[in-house]
């Protein structure tokens, strides 16, 4: 986990975007329905069944197929030579330019130097009493876990079970769930991170909640 | 005129009064400035800031000219009140709830299931009560069970009287302990809708089960109709006796809906009040409205502006009426005539005044016999509903020719498996028993003698005989001959098209040719079910040649005269060929005789009007005297047909008695769900099948998402109707794909159903 948290952070501060390219799935004739630097919409409502933006339309075999958008952002760098053209699948048509906001960026930072521990199963999860007595005792300090050491109890259809930690040893930084809540399987359970980077890392999220304007 | 013993502190009072029926005069007319009310409201109210600075006889002289002006106005709306007034009216806060009925119409009452909101649904509530009559100077009490819809004094916790599944399941539970203790039931409907959610068992299927359940209810009922909002209404209203408020409302739907389809306003707009003022006056949803066409039988009058809470001469009405309903839904079922009719009699005589008497006791306590005459009354005047508002050829020929053929078929049916197939049964076994029994004895005789006869002449063995059955397995693929008959219209397209699902299980883009021919529409990477043509069902799922119509010419018209349906109508029948929107027939699934009701979504978006509702009543009377199963397979379906009003509404429990009919004879009904099937139809005749399968990719509820985005305020997943859903909460037994339609039907032919079928 060789990481330079400063590199990073000056990499997102310097390039807040995230560029998705936009290709072509299979052959076909594009007509586009963008225009440089429009602003356009990914999926929405709550289980993201609205479409996004209408981006282009590609006709292959008389099937006409509504192409729209799947992340938020600017179009950039869109091929206006293409249009109305026969092109080949993989055809790079333009990027949406995805502008990052501070919690995505976070994210991401914390997805690189954190050790992450996904729920093994749906079940309803709760931290081990050892880790929780510590972390109520001194939050800020961070608890230390090791590889073996008992930190999840898992508990499913009235039957407990021990969830040990199976990794690099570390410190607790972050708890994604609530104790007792039901997680889906996959989804994390804990964040550890390295105990030499772990005021770093602090700090850094620490800087990018305030000074980031978005 | 005021006088001067009428105290200060009276002048609040009255004002308040005054407030009070300016407000119901706003509620009325939808707005302040009919009249200038809302003036007259402006004063009251600077009158109230005033009260202690403005002289006494002063005060009351203005009070004198506002209370003039007000009835002034009040004589002035109820002189012609709109069916959209009207429904203000029964909007109203200040309109009487079931809870003023309790409390005014019954001696006692003890809630059960639950009281103000600690209760399982507070929308629906349920008490048994005592009402009492007098009778010569005595007192005669009465028990019943109270179900009905409670909109209370805006408590959020009421839900406005919309009933959640759970409320109307309550209410079931309630009606079967009423029939277990021979309680007659009141029921009194307050309802704008079902609440339209899908939550265990679903709105749709739990109205279904309530209909299916009072179909044949043992015990009298009578039902009182305030607000009678479409299948919420009737998930509590099949009675002997439907009475209707005189300011009550009964509509196939609520008119700002009906706008919202007429005027194909987009969801979120607001609806032009003009346009729902339209459609409240076509939808003909008012008393006079119903009692002409027969949907309710009795009208209880109300103050010309409506009852409110406190108006007691109503209460009293209402519960003079409620006692007599449920008299004459007892005393029909009574055997002595000369009695029976000398109480009805008695009754028609009387005037509009209340007696405080009544004549005689009636005893709702019912034997065994009336119970069975009670259920006959039932059926026969659901049977009745809707009749007169269908076409059909009424020439007495064709008509006669008709009635012989049924009686003949009756009569042959009744004969052949009636009376001959048990003799027959019972013959057959004592046959099978005595030559088993005979051929144990013969065996112990002949034995030596064949032993002796088989050593001296040895035979050769032979070959067992091969028997042809014809069960399933050695029936032909439908790869292999079947589709080459029949390839649907859209197969001529030469494209191709993406399968839905393609995001999700990388599907490959389909050639339409191949589609609709040889994968009869179904995605043959993740199994989605394109929709087909009804006419592909015809051809494909039944034995070539067996297909037989009948009643098709039985068509829908236009009963209420709504403007612009006659036109749509002709268009339909042009555009299909057909005369409504179900197909009956006789057809065979390899040699299984069957009768079909087709609902198909070409005609009308396949919706359910009179003309539907008594040819599938028809179907029904026809596998019920061919002991023939019946199926109902449901194209499409987007409920009742808005253009018919009431006489829409009411086939949902006139066609789900004749399914009750149908099955207690010992049939089989099965409905199959494709495409999109919705509301009033789902909610009852095909949602009370004791066996429901759903097609693969289909769709089955009871609202669609911008009804429940609209009701509930909150947005459904996508897959909220999905058969998958249907079938997780228990609405359906199966899911089916189309290309095992006809193995999964023969099957479920020959392992379900009652012992009458023809071929059990």
């Amino acid at each position: 986990m060789d990481i330079n948290l400063n590199d990073l952070l000056r990499r997102y501060r310097s390039h807040p975007f995230e560029d998705y390219p936009v290709v072509t799935p299979h052959t076909g004739v594009v007509f586009l329905k963008v225009k440089e630097g429009q602003t356009v919409k990914g999926p929405g409502g709550e289980w993201l069944h609205r479409p996004g933006t209408l981006l282009y339309v590609i006709e292959r075999e008389r099937n006409v197929k509504r192409m729209t958008a799947l992340w938020s952002g600017q179009v950039s760098g869109i091929r206006l030579d293409i249009e109305g053209q026969f092109v080949e699948a993989g055809e790079l048509l333009f990027s949406i330019r995805h502008q990052l906001d501070k919690e995505e960026i976070i994210d991401r930072i914390l997805t690189q130097v954190l050790y992450i521990l996904p729920a093994p199963q749906r079940a309803r999860y709760f931290l081990a009493p050892e880790i929780s007595a510590k972390l109520e005792q001194k939050p800020k300090e961070g608890v230390s876990v090791e590889s073996g050491d008992d930190v999840l109890i898992m508990s499913l259809m009235k039957r407990d079970t021990v969830i040990s930690y199976e990794g690099v040893p570390g410190a607790l930084y972050k708890v994604c769930f609530k104790s007792g809540d039901t997680v889906e399987q996959g989804s994390p359970l804990l964040g550890i991170c390295s105990p030499d980077k772990l005021r770093y890392v602090q700090k850094v999220i620490q800087r990018i909640r305030t000074e980031w304007e978005k | 005129m005021r006088t001067d013993q009428v105290h200060m502190a009276d002048s609040g009072k009255l004002l308040s009064q005054l407030a009070d029926r300016i407000s119901y005069l706003i509620d009325i007319k939808g707005n302040s400035e009919y009249g200038n009310i809302g003036d007259l409201l402006r004063q009251i109210q600077g009158l109230r800031q005033s009260l202690f600075e403005i002289k006494e006889a002063d005060l009351f002289e203005e009070i004198d000219r506002i209370e003039d002006r007000v009835s002034f106005l009040e004589d002035r709306v109820s002189e012609k009140l709109s069916p959209a007034e009207i429904v203000n009216i029964v909007r109203s806060p200040q309109r009487f709830t079931l809870m003023d009925v309790l409390e005014n119409v019954y001696d006692s009452y003890t809630e059960l299931g639950g009281e103000g909101d600690c209760n399982i649904d507070p929308a629906i509530i349920v008490a048994r009560a005592t009402i009492s009559r007098r009778v010569k100077n005595k007192l005669y009490s009465h028990q019943v069970m109270v179900i009905g819809h409670e909109k209370g004094r805006g408590e959020e916790y009421r839900n406005g009287g919309c009933a959640r599944p759970w409320g109307n399941d309550k209410a079931l539970r309630y009606m079967m302990v009423a029939e277990t203790e021979g309680i007659p039931i009141h029921f009194y409907i307050f309802t704008p809708g079902s609440y339209p959610i899908e939550d265990y068992p679903g709105a749709a299927q739990q109205i279904a089960r309530n209909l299916y359940v009072m179909a044949k209810l043992k015990v009298p009922m009578v039902s009182f109709i305030s607000e009678g909002g479409s299948g919420g209404a009737e998930a509590i209203g099949v009675s002997g006796l439907r009475l209707m408020s005189s300011r009550g409302y009964y509509s196939v739907i609520s008119p700002e809906g009906a706008a919202a389809i007429e005027g194909k306003i987009r969801e979120g707009e607001k609806v032009p009040r003009e346009l729902v003022e339209y459609c409240a006056a076509q939808l003909k949803i008012t008393a006079e409205n119903n009692l002409k066409l027969g949907t309710v039988d009795r009208i209880i009058e109300e103050p010309l502006l409506g009852a409110k809470r406190d108006d007691f001469p109503f209460f009293r009405r209402l519960r003079y009426e409620m006692l007599r309903a449920t008299d004459e839904v007892v005393l029909k079922t009574k055997n002595f005539r000369a009695f029976r009719a000398y109480a009805l009699k008695r009754r028609e005589e009387e005037g509009k005044e209340i007696p405080e008497d009544f004549d005689l006791f009636i005893s709702w306590n019912l034997t065994d016999l009336e119970i069975e005459r009670l259920l006959e009354f039932r059926l026969k005047k659901y049977m009745e509903l809707g009749k007169g508002y269908f076409l059909e050829d009424r020439n007495v020929l064709t008509e006669g020719i008709r009635k012989t053929k049924i009686f003949a078929s009756k009569t042959y049916y009744d004969l052949r498996y009636g009376l001959l197939r048990p003799h027959h049964r019972n013959v057959q076994k004592v046959i099978e028993e005595v030559s088993s029994e005979g051929s144990v004895f013969l065996r112990k005789v002949t034995e030596p003698v064949r032993a002796a006869y088989d050593f001296v002449f040895p035979q050769p063995e032979r070959p067992g005989k091969v028997v042809h059955s014809e069960g399933p397995d050695e029936r032909k693929s439908i790869f292999a001959e079947e589709w080459e008959s029949y390839v649907s219209p859209l197969a001529n397209e030469d494209c191709t098209v993406t399968c839905p699902n393609a995001a999700k299980y990388g599907c490959l883009d389909l050639w339409v040719p191949d589609l609709y021919g040889e994968f009869c529409g179904v995605c043959p990477n993740c199994g989605h079910h394109f929709p087909l043509e009804y006419q592909w069902y015809l051809e494909n799922l039944f034995d070539k040649n067996s297909v037989h119509e009948f009643n098709d010419h039985i068509a829908s018209c236009n009963p209420l005269g709504f403007q612009g349906y006659n036109a749509r109508l002709k268009k339909d029948i042009k555009h299909t060929g057909r005369n409504s929107s179900m197909i009956t027939f006789d057809a065979e699934v390899w040699g299984l005789r069957l009768v079909v009701a087709m609902l198909f979504s070409n005609f009308r978006g396949g919706t359910v009007g009179v003309a539907e509702g008594e040819k599938f009543v028809r179907a029904c009377d026809v596998a019920g005297t061919t002991r023939r199963p019946l199926l109902a397979y449901i194209h499409s379906t987007g409920g009742i047909r808005i253009h018919e009003g009431t006489l829409g509404v009411v086939q949902m429990p006139k066609c789900t008695l004749a399914v009750r009919e149908y099955n207690d004879n010992g049939g089989l009904y099965i409905v199959v769900y494709d495409n999109n099937s919705y509301a009033g139809p789902v909610a009852s005749f095909l949602g009370c099948s004791l066996y429901q399968f759903g097609m693969r990719s289909s769709r089955i509820g009871f609202a669609g998402p911008r009804v429940i985005r609209e009701t509930t305020g909150q947005d459904v997943p996508p897959d909220y109707h999905s058969a998958k859903n249907a079938l997780k909460r228990g609405h359906i037994q199966g899911i089916w794909d189309r290309r095992e339609f006809k193995k999964n039907l023969h099957d479920a032919l020959t392992t379900l159903g009652g012992p009458n079928l023809y071929y059990k």
